[in-house]
Protein backbone atom coordinates (compact mmCIF):
# COMPACT_ATOMS: atom_id res chain seq x y z
CA UNK A 1 0.00 0.00 0.00
CA UNK A 2 2.52 2.42 0.76
CA UNK A 3 4.50 1.49 -2.33
CA UNK A 4 1.36 2.22 -4.44
CA UNK A 5 1.27 5.63 -2.39
CA UNK A 6 4.24 6.72 -2.95
CA UNK A 7 4.26 5.34 -7.05
CA UNK A 8 1.04 7.62 -6.99
CA UNK A 9 2.73 10.51 -5.51
CA UNK A 10 6.06 10.13 -7.99
CA UNK A 11 3.63 9.84 -10.80
CA UNK A 12 1.91 12.66 -10.06
CA UNK A 13 4.94 15.36 -9.11
CA UNK A 14 6.21 14.54 -12.11
CA UNK A 15 3.28 14.79 -14.80
CA UNK A 16 2.85 18.36 -12.68
CA UNK A 17 6.18 18.97 -13.54
CA UNK A 18 6.28 18.30 -17.15
CA UNK A 19 2.97 20.81 -17.06
CA UNK A 20 4.94 23.61 -15.12
CA UNK A 21 7.98 23.95 -17.65
CA UNK A 22 5.80 23.85 -20.36
CA UNK A 23 3.44 26.56 -18.92
CA UNK A 24 6.58 28.05 -17.31
CA UNK A 25 7.86 28.26 -21.02
CA UNK A 26 4.63 29.60 -22.67
CA UNK A 27 4.61 32.41 -20.16
CA UNK A 28 8.12 33.74 -20.98
CA UNK A 29 6.92 34.76 -24.83
CA UNK A 30 6.37 38.23 -22.92
CA UNK A 31 8.81 40.35 -20.62
CA UNK A 32 5.85 40.87 -18.58
CA UNK A 33 4.89 37.52 -17.43
CA UNK A 34 8.69 35.62 -17.83
CA UNK A 35 9.54 36.21 -14.48
CA UNK A 36 6.45 34.19 -13.24
CA UNK A 37 7.39 31.24 -15.95
CA UNK A 38 10.71 30.58 -14.72
CA UNK A 39 9.29 30.46 -11.35
CA UNK A 40 6.31 27.84 -11.47
CA UNK A 41 8.73 25.97 -14.13
CA UNK A 42 10.85 26.29 -10.60
CA UNK A 43 8.14 25.05 -8.15
CA UNK A 44 8.41 21.94 -11.48
CA UNK A 45 12.13 21.15 -10.77
CA UNK A 46 11.68 20.91 -6.88
CA UNK A 47 8.64 18.63 -6.91
CA UNK A 48 10.14 16.45 -9.28
CA UNK A 49 13.77 16.54 -7.36
CA UNK A 50 11.65 16.14 -3.66
CA UNK A 51 9.54 13.29 -4.69
CA UNK A 52 12.17 11.17 -6.76
CA UNK A 53 13.60 10.38 -2.86
CA UNK A 54 10.37 8.33 -2.84
CA UNK A 55 11.54 6.04 -5.79
CA UNK A 56 14.07 5.10 -3.08
CA UNK A 57 10.57 2.31 -1.80
CA UNK A 58 11.09 0.79 -4.91
CA UNK A 59 14.81 0.56 -5.52
CA UNK A 60 16.11 -2.74 -7.12
CA UNK A 61 16.58 -5.27 -4.22
CA UNK A 62 20.46 -5.86 -4.65
CA UNK A 63 20.87 -2.08 -4.32
CA UNK A 64 18.64 -1.75 -0.57
CA UNK A 65 21.99 -2.74 1.50
CA UNK A 66 23.64 0.59 0.44
CA UNK A 67 20.43 3.13 0.74
CA UNK A 68 21.96 4.72 3.24
CA UNK A 69 25.31 5.36 1.34
CA UNK A 70 23.25 6.40 -1.83
CA UNK A 71 21.30 8.52 -0.05
CA UNK A 72 24.20 10.34 1.56
CA UNK A 73 25.95 10.46 -1.95
CA UNK A 74 22.75 12.40 -3.28
CA UNK A 75 22.16 14.73 -0.45
CA UNK A 76 25.85 15.71 -0.94
CA UNK A 77 25.55 15.91 -4.59
CA UNK A 78 22.81 17.96 -4.76
CA UNK A 79 23.98 20.23 -2.09
CA UNK A 80 27.19 20.83 -3.72
CA UNK A 81 26.57 20.64 -7.24
CA UNK A 82 23.15 23.09 -6.74
CA UNK A 83 24.74 24.78 -4.34
CA UNK A 84 27.81 25.84 -5.85
CA UNK A 85 25.98 26.51 -9.15
CA UNK A 86 23.59 28.74 -7.67
CA UNK A 87 26.05 31.06 -6.14
CA UNK A 88 28.17 31.23 -9.14
CA UNK A 89 24.90 32.00 -11.22
CA UNK A 90 23.97 34.72 -8.83
CA UNK A 91 27.37 36.73 -8.52
CA UNK A 92 28.61 36.02 -12.24
CA UNK A 93 28.43 39.26 -14.47
CA UNK A 94 25.88 39.45 -17.17
CA UNK A 95 28.23 39.95 -19.77
CA UNK A 96 29.10 36.29 -19.12
CA UNK A 97 26.33 35.01 -19.57
CA UNK A 98 27.08 32.93 -22.57
CA UNK A 99 29.34 31.09 -20.66
CA UNK A 100 27.41 30.38 -18.02
CA UNK A 101 24.72 29.05 -20.18
CA UNK A 102 27.36 26.68 -22.04
CA UNK A 103 28.59 25.58 -18.60
CA UNK A 104 25.03 24.48 -17.03
CA UNK A 105 24.51 23.04 -20.46
CA UNK A 106 27.45 20.83 -20.67
CA UNK A 107 27.14 20.14 -16.92
CA UNK A 108 23.31 18.67 -17.91
CA UNK A 109 24.83 17.02 -21.04
CA UNK A 110 27.56 15.61 -18.81
CA UNK A 111 24.24 14.53 -16.16
CA UNK A 112 22.78 12.37 -19.59
CA UNK A 113 25.93 10.90 -20.44
CA UNK A 114 26.20 9.64 -16.74
CA UNK A 115 23.16 8.25 -16.65
CA UNK A 116 23.92 6.47 -19.65
CA UNK A 117 27.11 5.10 -18.15
CA UNK A 118 25.54 3.55 -15.13
CA UNK A 119 22.45 2.12 -16.67
CA UNK A 120 25.02 0.13 -19.65
CA UNK A 121 27.71 -0.61 -17.01
CA UNK A 122 24.61 -1.85 -14.47
CA UNK A 123 23.69 -3.99 -17.75
CA UNK A 124 20.07 -2.70 -16.83
CA UNK A 125 18.90 -1.78 -20.34
CA UNK A 126 16.28 -4.65 -21.99
CA UNK A 127 16.42 -4.93 -25.33
CA UNK A 128 18.41 -3.92 -28.26
CA UNK A 129 16.09 -0.83 -28.85
CA UNK A 130 16.41 0.41 -24.88
CA UNK A 131 20.27 -0.39 -25.30
CA UNK A 132 20.44 2.02 -29.01
CA UNK A 133 18.72 4.48 -27.46
CA UNK A 134 20.61 4.28 -24.12
CA UNK A 135 23.85 4.48 -26.13
CA UNK A 136 22.79 7.00 -28.88
CA UNK A 137 21.97 9.49 -25.36
CA UNK A 138 25.14 8.79 -24.24
CA UNK A 139 26.98 9.77 -26.91
CA UNK A 140 24.78 13.25 -27.69
CA UNK A 141 25.05 13.66 -23.76
CA UNK A 142 28.61 13.14 -23.92
CA UNK A 143 29.50 15.31 -26.85
CA UNK A 144 27.40 17.85 -25.46
CA UNK A 145 29.55 18.40 -22.05
CA UNK A 146 32.96 18.67 -23.95
CA UNK A 147 31.56 20.61 -26.56
CA UNK A 148 30.33 23.15 -24.22
CA UNK A 149 33.19 22.81 -21.69
CA UNK A 150 35.51 24.03 -24.94
CA UNK A 151 33.04 26.71 -25.84
CA UNK A 152 33.41 27.92 -22.30
CA UNK A 153 36.77 28.25 -22.80
CA UNK A 154 36.73 30.20 -25.66
CA UNK A 155 34.29 32.48 -24.80
CA UNK A 156 35.83 32.86 -21.62
CA UNK A 157 39.14 34.15 -23.25
CA UNK A 158 41.09 31.15 -21.84
CA UNK A 159 41.40 29.48 -25.49
CA UNK A 160 42.02 32.55 -27.83
CA UNK A 161 42.53 31.11 -31.41
CA UNK A 162 40.40 28.65 -32.88
CA UNK A 163 42.29 25.57 -33.54
CA UNK A 164 42.62 24.22 -37.35
CA UNK A 165 44.86 21.66 -38.88
CA UNK A 166 45.06 20.18 -42.34
CA UNK A 167 43.01 17.43 -42.56
CA UNK A 168 40.45 18.23 -39.93
CA UNK A 169 37.41 16.82 -41.50
CA UNK A 170 38.93 13.54 -41.87
CA UNK A 171 40.12 13.55 -38.32
CA UNK A 172 36.49 14.33 -36.67
CA UNK A 173 35.29 11.82 -39.30
CA UNK A 174 37.40 9.35 -38.56
CA UNK A 175 36.75 9.76 -34.57
CA UNK A 176 32.42 9.93 -34.62
CA UNK A 177 33.16 6.61 -36.96
CA UNK A 178 35.06 5.49 -34.34
CA UNK A 179 32.40 5.72 -31.72
CA UNK A 180 29.61 4.19 -34.00
CA UNK A 181 31.76 1.02 -34.29
CA UNK A 182 32.36 0.80 -30.78
CA UNK A 183 28.48 1.31 -30.15
CA UNK A 184 27.82 -1.03 -32.83
CA UNK A 185 30.36 -3.98 -31.13
CA UNK A 186 28.86 -3.24 -27.94
CA UNK A 187 24.83 -3.76 -28.95
CA UNK A 188 26.40 -6.75 -30.84
CA UNK A 189 27.70 -8.15 -27.47
CA UNK A 190 24.96 -7.45 -25.36
CA UNK A 191 22.27 -8.94 -27.22
CA UNK A 192 24.82 -11.79 -28.48
CA UNK A 193 24.52 -11.03 -32.35
CA UNK A 194 27.62 -12.36 -34.30
CA UNK A 195 29.18 -14.01 -31.26
CA UNK A 196 31.31 -11.21 -30.37
CA UNK A 197 32.33 -10.84 -26.52
CA UNK A 198 34.26 -7.74 -25.37
CA UNK A 199 35.47 -6.97 -21.96
CA UNK A 200 32.82 -5.10 -20.71
CA UNK A 201 33.61 -1.71 -19.02
CA UNK A 202 36.13 -1.61 -20.58
CA UNK A 203 34.54 -1.30 -23.90
CA UNK A 204 31.90 1.38 -22.78
CA UNK A 205 34.62 3.29 -21.15
CA UNK A 206 36.48 3.49 -24.59
CA UNK A 207 32.49 4.73 -26.03
CA UNK A 208 32.57 7.50 -23.71
CA UNK A 209 36.20 8.50 -24.87
CA UNK A 210 35.82 8.89 -28.12
CA UNK A 211 32.29 10.34 -28.05
CA UNK A 212 34.07 13.02 -25.54
CA UNK A 213 36.91 13.69 -27.76
CA UNK A 214 34.69 14.34 -30.82
CA UNK A 215 32.53 17.01 -28.93
CA UNK A 216 36.18 18.67 -28.15
CA UNK A 217 37.51 17.82 -31.99
CA UNK A 218 34.50 19.09 -33.29
CA UNK A 219 33.90 22.62 -31.46
CA UNK A 220 37.82 23.34 -31.17
CA UNK A 221 38.46 25.00 -34.90
CA UNK A 222 34.54 27.21 -34.89
CA UNK A 223 35.70 30.64 -34.54
CA UNK A 224 34.77 33.02 -31.61
CA UNK A 225 31.71 35.05 -34.04
CA UNK A 226 29.92 31.90 -34.18
CA UNK A 227 29.96 30.69 -30.88
CA UNK A 228 26.05 31.90 -30.20
CA UNK A 229 25.03 29.05 -32.66
CA UNK A 230 27.45 26.49 -30.74
CA UNK A 231 25.70 27.38 -27.90
CA UNK A 232 22.35 26.36 -29.25
CA UNK A 233 22.76 23.21 -30.99
CA UNK A 234 25.03 21.83 -27.91
CA UNK A 235 21.47 22.95 -25.82
CA UNK A 236 19.66 21.27 -28.15
CA UNK A 237 22.03 18.05 -28.28
CA UNK A 238 21.55 18.29 -24.42
CA UNK A 239 17.88 18.32 -24.76
CA UNK A 240 17.67 15.39 -27.06
CA UNK A 241 19.95 13.20 -24.41
CA UNK A 242 17.82 14.02 -21.72
CA UNK A 243 15.37 13.10 -23.87
CA UNK A 244 16.39 9.85 -25.02
CA UNK A 245 17.71 8.85 -21.23
CA UNK A 246 14.05 9.34 -20.26
CA UNK A 247 13.15 6.57 -22.87
CA UNK A 248 15.67 4.43 -20.94
CA UNK A 249 14.64 5.48 -17.27
CA UNK A 250 11.32 5.01 -18.70
CA UNK A 251 10.32 8.24 -17.20
CA UNK A 252 7.69 10.71 -19.09
CA UNK A 253 9.06 14.12 -17.85
CA UNK A 254 12.47 13.35 -18.63
CA UNK A 255 11.44 12.78 -21.83
CA UNK A 256 8.79 15.79 -22.09
CA UNK A 257 11.23 17.98 -20.51
CA UNK A 258 14.10 17.03 -22.96
CA UNK A 259 12.42 16.80 -26.27
CA UNK A 260 10.62 20.12 -25.45
CA UNK A 261 14.31 21.65 -25.19
CA UNK A 262 15.88 20.05 -27.99
CA UNK A 263 12.98 21.29 -30.01
CA UNK A 264 13.57 24.72 -29.09
CA UNK A 265 17.13 24.59 -29.20
CA UNK A 266 16.87 23.78 -32.80
CA UNK A 267 14.49 26.16 -33.68
CA UNK A 268 16.80 28.43 -31.74
CA UNK A 269 19.59 27.65 -33.66
CA UNK A 270 17.58 28.16 -37.00
CA UNK A 271 17.09 31.06 -36.06
CA UNK A 272 20.68 32.25 -35.66
CA UNK A 273 21.82 30.82 -38.40
CA UNK A 274 19.57 32.22 -41.18
CA UNK A 275 20.71 36.07 -39.08
CA UNK A 276 23.83 35.44 -40.58
CA UNK A 277 22.47 33.72 -43.47
CA UNK A 278 24.46 30.60 -42.90
CA UNK A 279 23.22 27.40 -42.77
CA UNK A 280 23.48 25.00 -39.21
CA UNK A 281 26.05 22.68 -41.51
CA UNK A 282 28.33 25.31 -42.20
CA UNK A 283 28.73 27.36 -39.04
CA UNK A 284 29.74 23.52 -37.68
CA UNK A 285 31.80 22.01 -40.26
CA UNK A 286 33.35 25.19 -42.08
CA UNK A 287 36.01 27.36 -40.68
CA UNK A 288 34.49 30.72 -41.14
CA UNK A 289 36.16 33.90 -39.98
CA UNK A 290 39.79 33.23 -41.77
CA UNK A 291 40.26 36.93 -42.77
CA UNK A 292 39.33 37.71 -46.61
CA UNK A 293 42.57 37.84 -48.37
CA UNK A 294 43.00 40.37 -51.50
CA UNK A 295 39.72 42.28 -50.82
CA UNK A 296 41.18 45.04 -49.01
CA UNK A 297 41.57 48.09 -51.84
CA UNK A 298 38.49 47.20 -52.83
CA UNK A 299 36.96 50.35 -51.06
CA UNK A 300 37.61 54.03 -52.03
CA UNK A 301 37.69 57.07 -49.28
CA UNK A 302 39.17 57.50 -46.25
CA UNK A 303 37.31 57.34 -43.08
CA UNK A 304 36.60 60.34 -41.33
CA UNK A 305 37.28 60.95 -37.61
CA UNK A 306 35.29 63.51 -35.90
CA UNK A 307 34.56 64.94 -31.83
CA UNK A 308 32.53 62.72 -29.83
CA UNK A 309 30.98 66.56 -28.63
CA UNK A 310 30.02 67.33 -32.17
CA UNK A 311 28.03 64.28 -32.62
CA UNK A 312 26.70 64.36 -29.17
CA UNK A 313 25.20 68.06 -30.12
CA UNK A 314 24.28 66.69 -33.88
CA UNK A 315 21.80 64.08 -31.86
CA UNK A 316 20.72 66.29 -29.17
CA UNK A 317 19.24 68.92 -32.31
CA UNK A 318 17.83 66.22 -33.89
CA UNK A 319 14.69 64.87 -33.54
CA UNK A 320 15.12 61.03 -34.18
CA UNK A 321 18.13 58.79 -33.02
CA UNK A 322 18.67 55.61 -33.67
CA UNK A 323 21.24 53.56 -31.57
CA UNK A 324 22.95 50.44 -32.87
CA UNK A 325 25.09 48.59 -29.75
CA UNK A 326 27.39 45.84 -30.44
CA UNK A 327 29.09 43.76 -28.22
CA UNK A 328 32.04 46.51 -28.30
CA UNK A 329 29.19 48.54 -25.87
CA UNK A 330 29.53 45.77 -23.12
CA UNK A 331 33.00 44.63 -23.40
CA UNK A 332 33.98 48.70 -22.72
CA UNK A 333 31.23 48.46 -19.84
CA UNK A 334 29.09 50.81 -21.34
CA UNK A 335 25.51 50.37 -21.31
CA UNK A 336 25.01 52.49 -18.22
CA UNK A 337 26.79 55.50 -19.44
CA UNK A 338 25.30 54.85 -22.98
CA UNK A 339 21.26 55.29 -21.23
CA UNK A 340 22.45 58.17 -19.07
CA UNK A 341 23.25 59.80 -22.57
CA UNK A 342 20.02 58.35 -23.98
CA UNK A 343 18.13 59.85 -20.94
CA UNK A 344 19.20 63.57 -21.94
CA UNK A 345 18.31 63.15 -25.52
CA UNK A 346 15.11 61.82 -23.97
CA UNK A 347 14.55 65.20 -21.89
CA UNK A 348 15.52 67.02 -24.99
CA UNK A 349 12.72 65.75 -26.42
CA UNK A 350 15.02 63.58 -29.03
CA UNK A 351 12.86 60.62 -29.89
CA UNK A 352 15.68 57.29 -29.44
CA UNK A 353 15.29 53.51 -30.72
CA UNK A 354 17.53 51.00 -29.97
CA UNK A 355 18.24 48.72 -33.38
CA UNK A 356 19.35 45.03 -31.69
CA UNK A 357 20.90 42.98 -34.92
CA UNK A 358 19.95 38.99 -33.88
CA UNK A 359 23.06 37.92 -33.14
CA UNK A 360 24.71 40.96 -31.47
CA UNK A 361 26.65 39.92 -28.44
CA UNK A 362 27.66 36.43 -28.05
CA UNK A 363 24.73 34.44 -27.98
CA UNK A 364 21.33 35.06 -29.00
CA UNK A 365 19.54 38.31 -27.72
CA UNK A 366 22.41 39.06 -25.19
CA UNK A 367 22.46 42.63 -25.86
CA UNK A 368 19.15 42.99 -25.07
CA UNK A 369 19.72 41.92 -21.64
CA UNK A 370 22.64 43.94 -21.13
CA UNK A 371 20.68 46.80 -22.24
CA UNK A 372 17.95 45.58 -19.92
CA UNK A 373 20.32 45.49 -16.78
CA UNK A 374 21.42 49.40 -17.39
CA UNK A 375 17.85 50.10 -16.85
CA UNK A 376 16.47 50.32 -20.40
CA UNK A 377 13.05 49.81 -21.29
CA UNK A 378 12.15 46.82 -23.18
CA UNK A 379 9.93 49.32 -25.07
CA UNK A 380 12.36 51.38 -26.72
CA UNK A 381 14.56 48.20 -28.16
CA UNK A 382 13.42 47.21 -31.52
CA UNK A 383 14.51 44.01 -33.28
CA UNK A 384 16.24 43.72 -37.13
CA UNK A 385 12.65 43.59 -39.02
CA UNK A 386 10.72 46.14 -36.82
CA UNK A 387 13.02 48.81 -37.45
CA UNK A 388 14.83 48.47 -40.09
CA UNK A 389 12.43 51.07 -42.49
CA UNK A 390 12.58 53.57 -39.81
CA UNK A 391 16.35 54.04 -40.88
CA UNK A 392 15.53 56.44 -44.10
CA UNK A 393 13.80 58.52 -41.94
CA UNK A 394 16.23 58.81 -39.13
CA UNK A 395 18.56 62.08 -38.64
CA UNK A 396 21.15 60.31 -36.98
CA UNK A 397 22.18 56.73 -36.50
CA UNK A 398 24.85 55.87 -33.84
CA UNK A 399 26.99 53.03 -33.82
CA UNK A 400 28.83 51.83 -30.55
CA UNK A 401 30.53 48.56 -30.56
CA UNK A 402 28.81 47.20 -33.46
CA UNK A 403 30.64 46.01 -37.06
CA UNK A 404 30.09 43.63 -39.58
CA UNK A 405 26.55 44.09 -39.20
CA UNK A 406 25.85 47.36 -40.29
CA UNK A 407 28.26 46.47 -43.33
CA UNK A 408 26.23 47.66 -46.52
CA UNK A 409 28.74 45.28 -48.08
CA UNK A 410 26.15 42.23 -46.91
CA UNK A 411 23.64 44.04 -49.18
CA UNK A 412 25.92 44.52 -52.23
CA UNK A 413 29.20 43.10 -52.61
CA UNK A 414 28.75 39.76 -53.64
CA UNK A 415 32.16 38.81 -53.08
CA UNK A 416 32.14 39.66 -49.33
CA UNK A 417 32.16 36.93 -47.16
CA UNK A 418 29.15 38.20 -45.33
CA UNK A 419 27.16 39.02 -48.57
CA UNK A 420 23.51 38.13 -48.30
CA UNK A 421 23.60 38.30 -44.17
CA UNK A 422 20.79 40.22 -43.20
CA UNK A 423 22.28 43.63 -41.44
CA UNK A 424 20.92 46.85 -39.90
CA UNK A 425 20.53 49.40 -42.35
CA UNK A 426 22.16 52.32 -40.14
CA UNK A 427 23.84 53.89 -44.00
CA UNK A 428 20.18 55.13 -44.86
CA UNK A 429 20.17 57.01 -41.90
CA UNK A 430 20.94 61.34 -42.69
CA UNK A 431 24.23 61.31 -40.69
CA UNK A 432 26.16 57.87 -39.01
CA UNK A 433 28.49 58.20 -36.06
CA UNK A 434 30.45 55.03 -35.71
CA UNK A 435 31.90 54.52 -32.06
CA UNK A 436 35.61 52.80 -32.01
CA UNK A 437 38.11 51.84 -30.22
CA UNK A 438 40.56 52.61 -32.97
CA UNK A 439 41.15 51.90 -37.19
CA UNK A 440 41.01 48.35 -37.83
CA UNK A 441 38.68 45.33 -38.62
CA UNK A 442 36.26 44.15 -36.69
CA UNK A 443 35.75 40.79 -34.78
CA UNK A 444 35.68 38.89 -38.13
CA UNK A 445 38.26 41.07 -40.03
CA UNK A 446 35.80 42.13 -43.01
CA UNK A 447 36.63 46.14 -44.11
CA UNK A 448 33.19 47.71 -43.57
CA UNK A 449 32.07 49.75 -46.49
CA UNK A 450 29.77 51.79 -43.90
CA UNK A 451 33.01 53.68 -42.55
CA UNK A 452 33.74 55.02 -46.39
CA UNK A 453 30.56 56.22 -46.53
CA UNK A 454 30.09 60.03 -47.35
CA UNK A 455 27.53 60.07 -44.68
CA UNK A 456 29.33 58.46 -41.88
CA UNK A 457 31.57 60.01 -39.41
CA UNK A 458 34.34 58.28 -36.90
CA UNK A 459 34.03 58.55 -33.52
CA UNK A 460 37.46 57.10 -32.20
CA UNK A 461 37.62 55.95 -28.68
CA UNK A 462 37.04 53.64 -25.77
CA UNK A 463 33.23 53.63 -26.05
CA UNK A 464 33.00 54.46 -21.95
CA UNK A 465 35.12 57.32 -22.40
CA UNK A 466 33.18 58.56 -25.98
CA UNK A 467 29.99 58.53 -23.90
CA UNK A 468 31.10 60.38 -20.70
CA UNK A 469 32.09 63.21 -23.37
CA UNK A 470 29.29 63.15 -25.50
CA UNK A 471 27.02 63.47 -21.92
CA UNK A 472 29.33 66.63 -20.74
CA UNK A 473 28.37 67.96 -24.46
CA UNK A 474 25.03 67.90 -24.05
CA UNK A 475 24.94 69.01 -20.41
CA UNK A 476 27.39 71.76 -21.18
CA UNK A 477 24.62 73.21 -23.55
CA UNK A 478 22.26 73.89 -20.16
CA UNK A 479 18.86 74.97 -19.36
CA UNK A 480 18.74 74.83 -23.25
CA UNK A 481 18.97 71.00 -23.24
CA UNK A 482 16.60 70.09 -20.08
CA UNK B 1 -3.53 -1.82 -10.02
CA UNK B 2 -0.06 -1.34 -10.58
CA UNK B 3 1.53 2.51 -11.19
CA UNK B 4 4.35 1.46 -13.26
CA UNK B 5 5.04 3.41 -16.21
CA UNK B 6 6.22 1.60 -18.96
CA UNK B 7 6.55 3.18 -22.14
CA UNK B 8 7.66 0.79 -25.17
CA UNK B 9 7.75 1.82 -28.89
CA UNK B 10 5.37 3.81 -30.56
CA UNK B 11 4.32 4.91 -27.48
CA UNK B 12 7.33 6.40 -26.38
CA UNK B 13 7.62 7.90 -29.83
CA UNK B 14 4.27 9.53 -29.84
CA UNK B 15 5.58 11.42 -26.71
CA UNK B 16 8.78 12.53 -27.93
CA UNK B 17 6.64 13.47 -31.31
CA UNK B 18 4.06 15.78 -29.36
CA UNK B 19 6.90 17.34 -26.90
CA UNK B 20 9.58 18.00 -29.24
CA UNK B 21 6.26 20.00 -31.46
CA UNK B 22 4.79 21.54 -28.19
CA UNK B 23 8.27 22.76 -27.92
CA UNK B 24 8.67 24.38 -31.45
CA UNK B 25 5.07 25.78 -30.95
CA UNK B 26 5.99 27.57 -27.73
CA UNK B 27 9.21 28.83 -28.59
CA UNK B 28 8.65 29.91 -31.97
CA UNK B 29 6.25 32.71 -30.47
CA UNK B 30 8.79 33.79 -27.97
CA UNK B 31 9.95 37.24 -29.40
CA UNK B 32 13.63 37.90 -29.75
CA UNK B 33 14.25 40.25 -27.06
CA UNK B 34 13.90 37.17 -24.78
CA UNK B 35 16.00 35.02 -26.40
CA UNK B 36 18.48 34.96 -23.88
CA UNK B 37 16.89 34.17 -21.02
CA UNK B 38 14.96 31.73 -22.96
CA UNK B 39 17.73 29.64 -23.58
CA UNK B 40 19.21 29.66 -20.59
CA UNK B 41 15.62 28.86 -19.46
CA UNK B 42 15.27 25.85 -21.70
CA UNK B 43 18.42 24.91 -20.04
CA UNK B 44 17.24 25.06 -16.61
CA UNK B 45 14.32 22.75 -18.00
CA UNK B 46 16.77 20.13 -19.48
CA UNK B 47 17.98 20.12 -15.90
CA UNK B 48 15.42 17.69 -14.86
CA UNK B 49 17.85 15.34 -16.13
CA UNK B 50 18.90 15.54 -11.79
CA UNK B 51 16.07 13.43 -11.19
CA UNK B 52 17.08 10.75 -13.63
CA UNK B 53 20.56 11.02 -11.88
CA UNK B 54 18.67 10.51 -8.84
CA UNK B 55 17.48 6.91 -9.81
CA UNK B 56 20.77 5.81 -11.08
CA UNK B 57 22.16 6.52 -7.86
CA UNK B 58 19.64 5.59 -5.65
CA UNK B 59 19.75 1.85 -7.55
CA UNK B 60 23.84 1.69 -7.53
CA UNK B 61 25.40 -1.19 -6.47
CA UNK B 62 28.80 -1.04 -7.21
CA UNK B 63 30.90 2.01 -6.06
CA UNK B 64 31.85 2.50 -9.73
CA UNK B 65 27.65 3.00 -9.93
CA UNK B 66 27.76 4.72 -6.96
CA UNK B 67 30.49 7.20 -8.27
CA UNK B 68 28.99 7.93 -12.15
CA UNK B 69 25.84 8.16 -10.15
CA UNK B 70 27.29 10.60 -7.95
CA UNK B 71 28.75 12.49 -10.72
CA UNK B 72 25.34 12.57 -12.67
CA UNK B 73 23.76 13.86 -9.82
CA UNK B 74 26.31 16.58 -9.41
CA UNK B 75 26.03 17.82 -12.99
CA UNK B 76 22.22 17.60 -13.03
CA UNK B 77 21.82 19.89 -10.25
CA UNK B 78 24.07 21.94 -11.14
CA UNK B 79 22.76 22.93 -14.55
CA UNK B 80 19.45 22.96 -13.00
CA UNK B 81 20.13 24.92 -9.81
CA UNK B 82 22.30 26.87 -12.50
CA UNK B 83 19.97 27.51 -14.92
CA UNK B 84 17.54 28.76 -12.55
CA UNK B 85 19.24 31.42 -10.86
CA UNK B 86 20.77 32.62 -14.29
CA UNK B 87 17.00 32.94 -15.94
CA UNK B 88 15.49 34.23 -12.74
CA UNK B 89 17.98 37.37 -12.67
CA UNK B 90 18.00 38.37 -16.26
CA UNK B 91 13.82 38.31 -16.64
CA UNK B 92 14.34 40.69 -13.64
CA UNK B 93 15.74 43.26 -15.78
CA UNK B 94 13.20 43.65 -17.97
CA UNK B 95 11.19 46.95 -17.25
CA UNK B 96 9.06 49.01 -19.21
CA UNK B 97 9.17 52.58 -19.26
CA UNK B 98 6.52 53.07 -17.25
CA UNK B 99 5.38 50.47 -14.61
CA UNK B 100 2.56 48.60 -16.63
CA UNK B 101 2.82 45.76 -18.98
CA UNK B 102 4.18 46.36 -22.63
CA UNK B 103 2.11 47.60 -25.23
CA UNK B 104 4.46 49.02 -27.50
CA UNK B 105 2.82 51.79 -29.08
CA UNK B 106 1.71 53.39 -26.10
CA UNK B 107 5.10 53.32 -24.90
CA UNK B 108 6.34 55.02 -27.70
CA UNK B 109 3.70 57.53 -27.15
CA UNK B 110 4.87 58.21 -23.33
CA UNK B 111 8.21 58.81 -24.28
CA UNK B 112 7.91 61.02 -26.68
CA UNK B 113 5.57 63.25 -24.02
CA UNK B 114 8.65 63.01 -22.51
Amino acid sequence: MLILLSQLVVGVADLAAAFLFLFGLKQMSSPATAPLGIRVAGIGMVAAVLASFLTLMTVDAAARPHMLVNIALAVVALGVGGGGAWVVGRRVAMTAMPQMVAIYNGMGGGAAGSIAAVELIGGHTQGATQLVVTLLGGLIGAVSLSGSVIAWAKLDGLIKQPWRIKGQQALNAGVMLTTLVVAGFIVAAVTGVGGVSLDMPTWIWIFFACALLFGILMTLPIGGADMPVVISVYNAFTGLAVGLEGFTLQNPALMIAGMVVGAAGLLLTVIMAKAMNRSIANVLFTNFGTPAKGKAGAIKGSERPTEASDAAIKMRYASRVIIVPGYGLAAAHAQQKLYEFVKLLLAAKVSVKFAIHPVAGRMPGQMDVLLAEAGVPYDMIFQLDDINDDFATTDVALVIGANDVVNPAARSDKSSPIFGMPILDADKAAQVYVVKRGQGKGYSGIINALFYSPNCNMVYGDAQAVLVKMIEAVRGLGAAAA
Amino acid sequence: MHLDITMTGFVALYILMLAGFAGWVIIGNVPAILHTPLMSGSNFVHGIVVVGGLFALFNAVTPQEQAIGFIAVLLGAGNAAGGYAVTDRMLAMFKTSDAKPARRHAQIHHLKKG
